[in-house]
């Protein structure tokens, strides 16, 4: 059997590699998405302050850390038994407004938009962000650099830095928004808010305006029929920071919606001998393989799996344009992974007029930030909507407030199985006998995992120049019997 | 097309075992992207390029001018590149906490690998493992044989793997001291010594802190951040907080300081400091308001977690450097 090697994949938060198996006629026989690293964060934990958790879990990932940091800080407050003030809730959720721009930004504009504004199959020393820049022009290209710098900027200034965050305290924040900040992130809102518009007008041009485009998100190889999760408030319209956690099935039915406290009756996590990345799958169907369709027990947790399981979006133009999402891929819920970059789009524009909401509301420059710990401390679970997919975040604690044990379970981590499976259909619809594996095909094998952004943003300026890729072709043996490169 | 222009920069940037914040602490350049790319050509970064392994292997040794390496070393895959970069690099760079001194990963030296692996794959409250499954360095399944690389007993830092020339901290390090070494390298200006600490300052946080300060550090007690109402401008060990300051270069900004958080000591210890958990044990020692050897004890018993707090950043790179098995 033939063996293709990609080691390591390039352009992902974090270190990945890709086995695909061949048959001897050239079709495709098993793909495996291995994730070769691990960290222990459940372990380490172990031993610390509960308070000191938020700052140490930022660096499970330096792309993400906000979404770990009201993870923990919501964790800490349930180990307390108390609820943060409505000021330091909203300051909170302010800065993870700010989070998820910058993210959103950099995965679109950096990794999806490219395939799709400069083309999937173009050379690929165009097919990058210089690339996608010579076709909007600098001033868009410029534009883009901005938005993230200032979503950055907002983050520093409310959590003393972006990447290092110190803004939650058990029971609140460590610090305020004074008048005068809050009048500039409200300018600064009405920027993001136009410019996700912007972003949208520019998805629909490029790629709903190409024939060609919505023929591949609809019918390339890219569709997987599985269950989907997502953050939900008492509405069901989706939320990041708050709320319960609704799954529904591959028809768009309500299989469970859960509280925090009762992850664990619903969220299973297996373990596999060729991956240090565990798999969760729902519990309550149990594990059926690497599988799709209704019976299955995987799920993704991504922003189109989100959209799927809520009911709408809270804020109006975000959903008029939820609304023309579905009217456009022909109803709920939408199974084709490349929509996960338009579902990404209308989160962006979510995001960017919550933010506007949050900032003009007179409690944000409140003075009352955190609540006294009065209660002893146990056991807590905070439950927030990473970019990546729903992050689970559970402490328990001895009398005096230190971590004894922590389970963690990981946006991207939700994925893992429904990548392996996405990998492995895109590969098969692409890879045939008598097929010549060009750069293009390699790409578009790569686009099924870029959909997810399994913390792919980190690459926001994917830079010009080469990107080569290659692939060799083993016999039994492991010796290479070919080569196939892409400069 | 650019030849009569000095030659561009060769620049790498890898990472080990760490989190994607020092890549990026890169990315944060933002608009200068463009101007930094005028100069520089990035000719291995696996979290923007798709330059592989085998393309960094068969590059001339000293090929590459300038190599950031982050992450520390935690897997037999981050020592094989650390070794693979250092041979194909003119200069290499420890940047970030974790690749100067383990940084957060390194606090799983408080334990085994055997302990880690127990937590993870068996005893996780929402993990389903009754085979006992393990990840394996080499797996056979149905279609081949599949690898993995070896999860080492401990994390090291860069420099207990390979020759390191210089030190650049932070976790992240500030973007601004990144820009400045980098056009220092472009300018051909002087560089330091080599082993140097660069991008930070030669005295300890506590000579960049906005926070006000006396002479009185004199305390009763001990406190975690929670137990009081900080008043956002007096020291924070001045109010009995635990802070890293006096231990810690200075260079960050006091970043977490103007967040109302006291310092961890990411950046590492100030100069002629070689251990930083010893350095703040001392200075804790000269706070305490009690003579008698009991009321001490008493008082060094309200510092919770102290092994953890003082080396938070520095483990592996410590004296203590691991749990002792």
């Amino acid at each position: 059997m033939k063996q293709i090697t990609i080691d390591p994949i390039t352009r992902l938060e974090g270190h990945g590699k890709i086995e695909i198996f061949l048959k001897d006629d050239g079709d495709v026989e098993n793909v495996y998405f291995q994730v070769p690293e691990l960290r222990g964060f459940e372990k380490f934990l172990e031993g610390r302050c509960v308070e000191e958790a938020s700052q140490i879990v930022t660096k499970i990932c330096g792309v993400c850390p906000g979404c770990h940091h009201m993870a923990s800080g919501k964790a800490a407050d349930a180990v307390y038994g108390v609820e943060p003030p409505p000021t330091a809730k909203k300051i909170r959720e302010l800065f993870y407004m700010a989070h998820f721009i910058h993210s959103h930004i950099a995965h679109f504009y950096a990794l999806a938009a490219p395939d799709f504004v400069v083309g999937p199959t173009a050379p690929a020393g165009e097919r990058n962000v210089l690339g996608l820049i010579a076709k909007v022009g600098v001033e868009t290209g410029t534009e883009v650099l901005k938005q993230r710098r200032i979503a950055q900027e907002i983050q520093a200034l409310l959590a003393g830095h972006q990447t290092h965050n110190v803004l939650v305290i058990p029971g609140g924040v460590r610090k305020g928004v004074t008048e005068e900040q809050r009048a500039d992130i409200e300018e600064k809102s009405k920027g993001f808010i136009e410019f996700s518009e912007f972003s949208l007008k520019l998805f629909e041009d490029v790629v709903l305006g190409n024939k060609e485009y919505v023929d591949i998100i609809l019918n390339g190889p890219y569709s997987l029929k599985i269950h989907s999760m997502g953050l939900v408030d008492e509405n069901n319209k989706v939320n990041f920071y708050d709320g319960k956690v609704r799954v529904v099935d591959t028809e768009g039915k309500e299989l469970c919606k859960y509280t925090e406290n009762e992850y664990r009756e619903y969220i299973a996590e297996r373990v596999e001998p060729w991956s240090y990345l565990k798999f969760p799958y729902l519990k309550k169907i149990g594990w059926k393989g690497f599988v799709d369709g209704q019976d299955s027990g995987v799920y993704h947790a991504t922003p189109l799996s989100r959209l799927n399981a809520a009911d709408g979006m809270a804020t109006p133009l975000a959903q008029k344009e939820y609304e023309k999402m579905y009217e456009t891929l022909g109803g709920k819920p939408v199974h084709a992974t490349l929509a996960m970059h338009w579902a990404r789009l209308v989160e962006l524009l979510y995001c960017a007029e919550r933010s506007l909401e949050l900032v003009t509301d007179p409690d944000i420059t409140g003075k009352e930030l955190r609540v006294p710990l009065n209660n002893k401390p146990d056991e807590g679970i905070g439950i927030v909507e990473a970019q990546r997919g729903t992050l689970t975040h559970h402490y328990w604690t001895d009398e005096k407030g230190i971590i004894t044990k922590a389970n963690i379970i990981v946006g991207t981590t939700n994925n893992n199985a429904a990548i392996c499976m996405s990998l492995k259909k895109a590969a098969q619809g692409l890879i045939k006998k008598g097929v010549e594996v060009s750069d293009g095909i390699l790409n578009m094998i790569e686009m099924a995992f870029r959909a997810y952004d399994p913390c792919f943003s980190c690459a926001t300026h994917r830079l010009p120049g080469d990107m080569p890729l290659v692939i060799n072709f083993r016999d039994k043996d492991g010796k290479v019997i070919r080569t196939v490169k892409r400069d | 097309m650019a030849k009569e222009e000095k030659p561009k920069l060769k620049l790498a940037v890898y990472w080990g075992a760490a989190c994607g914040g020092c890549c990026v602490s890169v990315l944060d350049v933002h608009e200068k992207l463009l101007d930094i790319i005028r100069v520089a050509d990035l000719v291995f970064w696996p979290i923007a390029l798709d330059t592989k392994y085998k393309d960094v292997e068969a590059m001339p040794d000293g090929n590459i001018d300038l190599t950031l390496y982050n992450g520390a070393v935690r897997s037999s895959e981050n020592e094989h590149l650390a070794k693979l970069l250092r041979q194909k690099s003119k200069i290499l760079v420890a940047y970030g906490s974790c690749s100067h001194m383990g940084g957060i990963p390194g606090l799983a030296n408080f334990s085994t690998r055997e302990e880690l692996f127990k937590r993870i794959y068996d005893t996780t409250e929402s993990t389903e493992n009754p085979d006992n499954i393990r990840p394996q360095t080499e797996y056979k399944v149905a279609e081949g044989v599949l690898k993995l690389p070896e999860f080492y007993n401990d994390v090291r830092t860069l420099d207990q793997v390979v020759d390191v020339d210089y030190y650049l901290p932070g976790c992240p390090p500030q973007t601004e001291r990144l820009v400045e070494v980098l056009m220092a390298i472009v300018t051909g200006a002087e560089l330091p010594p080599k082993g140097s600490v660069v991008g930070a300052l030669d005295k300890s946080l506590c000579d960049e802190c906005p926070r006000e300060k006396s002479d009185n550090k004199l305390v009763k007690r001990f406190y975690r951040p929670f137990e009081i109402e900080d008043d956002g401008k007096t020291c924070f060990l001045e109010q009995g907080v635990i802070c890293l300051g006096p231990a810690t270069r200075g260079g960050c900004g006091a970043r977490c300081i103007e967040g109302n958080a006291p310092c961890r000591g990411c950046y590492g210890p100030p100069p002629d400091v070689p251990d930083p958990g010893a350095k703040m044990m001392s200075a804790i020692a000269t706070m305490i308001d009690e003579n008698e050897p009991e009321a001490i004890e008493k008082v060094i018993d309200t510092i919770d977690d102290p092994a953890g707090t003082f080396y938070r950043f520095s483990l592996p790179g410590s004296i203590l450097r691991r749990k002792i098995t």
